[in-house]
């Protein structure tokens, strides 16, 4: 009797469980406004970048002499292929060279999503192999960790300067820089989570049953990780957004030709003082993006690792 | 303590080396060859083989670090491609304007965000407290060069005729005011740096714009660490008993709980420094000021290495010495800490 009460105890506790974990998680995450707002916005900058042959710009990299430093809401004839002209309305205005500043702001935003996804995706994974092994492989560890001390100890943007000046400019160059300096702190973080997990109970005992090591880091010591490594992953996308943008309006990042925000921005630093708007409108959106994934960053923080809100 | 300044001085060596290989590798580890790349796309086989001489590229690669190391002991950072200048010139020439603003910055963030800090603590949950917070999250999603533009433009280009709708929104939207108030405007040079040898006052007037850009997100990082520490501390006992004795909430704040929270703001000062050296870069770039970081990004574009490897290096010892200082003061601040 009791047996059989104990057993139906376990199994309902045990689905109940698996049932309201990821509900919880969804339901959590759904009553945080901040990740709420955060997202949305991203949402929409994602549908923005997306959609920006539909809404109404033409091509970016359309350069028009006749219709240069235009302030925004100012009318011009844009020269299409075909040889016609078409009076349209410059939302934005237009650039020195006569580009639409509108079309180029709205495609821009793909450039810096695009950089800032594969930035974090790309250091989080890399960071993870080498903080498991780390973590895991103790002879390693000393090494690891002081090659990892010595590559944060040169501040990000100036190795990524660097890095940038060796190749050729392009989206990939771009990309590898930002996330060269931060992988160690990927490394680190997921380091300190599986030395606080290898001496927990459970692990112990995977090891005691003869575990082979490769499926005792995946199978126990890496769902340890994934919390933290969201929220650091979502921190890092809005590091490196703002990154990308640095090396372009520096003139060392993604070729001038290519419409990104910091490429708009670079464009217009020389006639800053008449024409404001090429520097404000990039910028505008730059903020409210990375606004937003930081929001989503906290936001994520709060609800799938409090342990960590405390510590910053 | 004694001891532990003596090993804690010693654990930077490690870190040094590390920072001394990668900057060294960072060029030889170019695809292709180092030379052809520094030469430029248009350079003759001579003039490859003339830098190959001058970089010292035909010895193997161990012997290279060794040459470039020993050099560097002797203050010898080799020569810049560009400038015709020997590297170490070039940086004492430039340095400056770097540390001019850099010291300014550190002040003004200070000042501001650690008062603004306590004070959320102390407000926990107020109105005041989110908006602290919620500025905090603005400073680190504002690029600087962005912060930068808008104190140009509102400070320093646009006259303050105040109208509706505001200037701004007829920049934006091509908008004509319906009436405008003449408040003068245009109080701060766009651009341009004073020796503080020559004016002292030029000087400071000259750096107001740039500090205050580059401080908004040392501001963000300073602020919100002291309010989470000082929040921590505000929990104790002591701060119970300390009220109890019917100390005033000024004394409570700055004696008993910032004293003891003060270990975590330093820390972040320290750490924050990495963030300040890029974000120097940028608005040295904005604000035309002739520091390190505008040689650096010149560097850069005319593919300049020596430049570019030196600064690199000297700035990482700098940060790593900063944040040794700090680590050893600790003892200072809190005399729990005995190691």
């Amino acid at each position: 009797m009791s047996a059989v009460s104990e057993d139906s105890l376990v199994d309902s506790a045990s689905i109940a469980m698996a049932a309201a974990r990821p509900r919880n998680v969804w339901a959590l995450l759904v009553r945080n406004t901040a990740v709420l707002i955060g997202g949305g916005i991203l949402l929409i900058m994602l549908l923005i970048g997306l959609c920006a042959p539909l809404m109404g710009t033409i091509d970016p990299s359309r350069i028009d002499p006749a219709s240069r430093n235009r302030k925004p809401g100012a009318e011009v004839s844009m020269r299409m292929d075909d040889g016609s002209r078409v009076a349209r309305v410059a939302h934005f205005g237009t650039d020195s060279l006569g580009r639409d500043v509108y079309s180029r702001v709205l495609y821009g935003a793909r450039i810096s999503l695009i950089v800032g996804v594969a930035v974090a995706v790309i250091s989080v994974a890399i960071g993870l192999v080498i903080g498991l092994i780390s973590g895991y492989i103790r002879w390693l560890d000393g090494i690891i960790m002081r090659i990892m001390d010595g590559l944060m100890a040169i501040p990000g943007i100036l190795l990524a300067i660097g890095l940038v000046s060796l190749y050729k400019a392009g989206l990939f160059t771009v990309i590898f820089a930002i996330v060269v300096p931060d992988v160690p702190r990927v490394v680190r973080l997921v380091r300190s989570v599986v030395l606080t997990v290898r001496e927990e109970p459970y692990v112990e005992s995977a090891i005691s049953v003869g575990t082979p090591t490769f499926t005792l880091m995946f199978r126990h010591i890496l769902p340890n990780c994934v919390a933290p490594l969201i929220v650091q992953g979502t921190f890092i996308c809005a590091a490196a957004i703002i990154a990308e943008a640095i090396l372009s309006f520096l003139g060392i990042g993604i070729p001038p030709e290519i419409p990104t925000w910091g490429n708009i921005m670079a464009e217009g630093r020389s006639l800053f003082r008449v024409f404001p708007h090429n520097i404000f409108w990039p910028g505008i959106f730059l903020a409210v993006t990375v606004l937003a994934v930081n929001m989503l960053g906290d936001g994520l923080r709060d609800t799938l690792d409090p342990k960590m809100s405390k510590r910053i | 303590m004694f001891a532990f300044v003596v090993r804690r001085i010693l654990s930077i060596i490690p870190v040094l080396a590390v920072v001394a290989v990668c900057v060294f590798l960072m060029l030889r580890l170019t695809p292709g060859d180092p030379a052809a790349v520094i030469a430029g796309d248009n350079a003759t086989t001579e003039q490859i083989a003339d830098i190959r001489g001058k970089l010292g590229l035909n010895e193997p690669i161990y012997a290279q670090f060794v040459i470039w190391i020993g050099k560097v002991f002797q203050g010898d950072f080799g020569e810049s491609f560009f400038f015709k200048k020997t590297v170490a010139e070039l940086i004492a020439q430039r340095v400056e304007p770097t540390l001019s603003l850099a010291l300014c910055t550190i002040v003004l963030a200070v000042l501001i965000a650690v008062p603004l800090g306590v004070y959320a603590a102390w407000r926990h949950g107020s109105l005041t407290d989110r908006i602290v917070m919620g500025f905090s999250v603005l400073g680190f999603s504002v690029p600087v060069f962005v912060i930068g533009y808008v104190l140009i433009y509102f400070f320093a280009i646009t006259p303050w005729e105040i109208g509706v709708p505001f200037a701004f929104i007829t920049e934006l939207f091509g908008k004509q005011p319906w009436f405008t108030i003449d408040l003068g405007g245009k109080w701060f040079p766009v651009q341009g740096y004073t020796r503080i040898g020559v004016s002292f006052a030029n000087w400071i007037y000259q750096l107001i714009l740039p500090s205050i850009t580059l401080a908004v997100i040392y501001i963000a990082l300073i602020s919100r660490i002291t309010r989470a520490s000082v929040l921590e501390v505000l929990n104790e006992d002591y701060i119970r008993t300390a009220r109890a004795k019917g100390l005033s909430n000024r004394v409570v704040l700055m004696r008993h709980a910032l004293r003891n929270a003060a270990v975590p703001i330093l820390t972040i000062i320290g750490i924050g420094i990495a963030l300040l050296i890029g974000g120097a870069v940028v608005t040295e770039s904005v604000y035309g000021l002739p520091g390190l970081g505008r040689l650096t990004v010149e560097a850069v574009l005319s593919r300049d290495f020596p430049v570019i490897q030196t600064v690199i290096l000297l700035f990482s010892v700098v940060y790593v010495l900063i944040n040794l200082v700090i680590d050893i003061s600790y003892t200072l601040f809190d005399p729990r800490i005995r190691y």
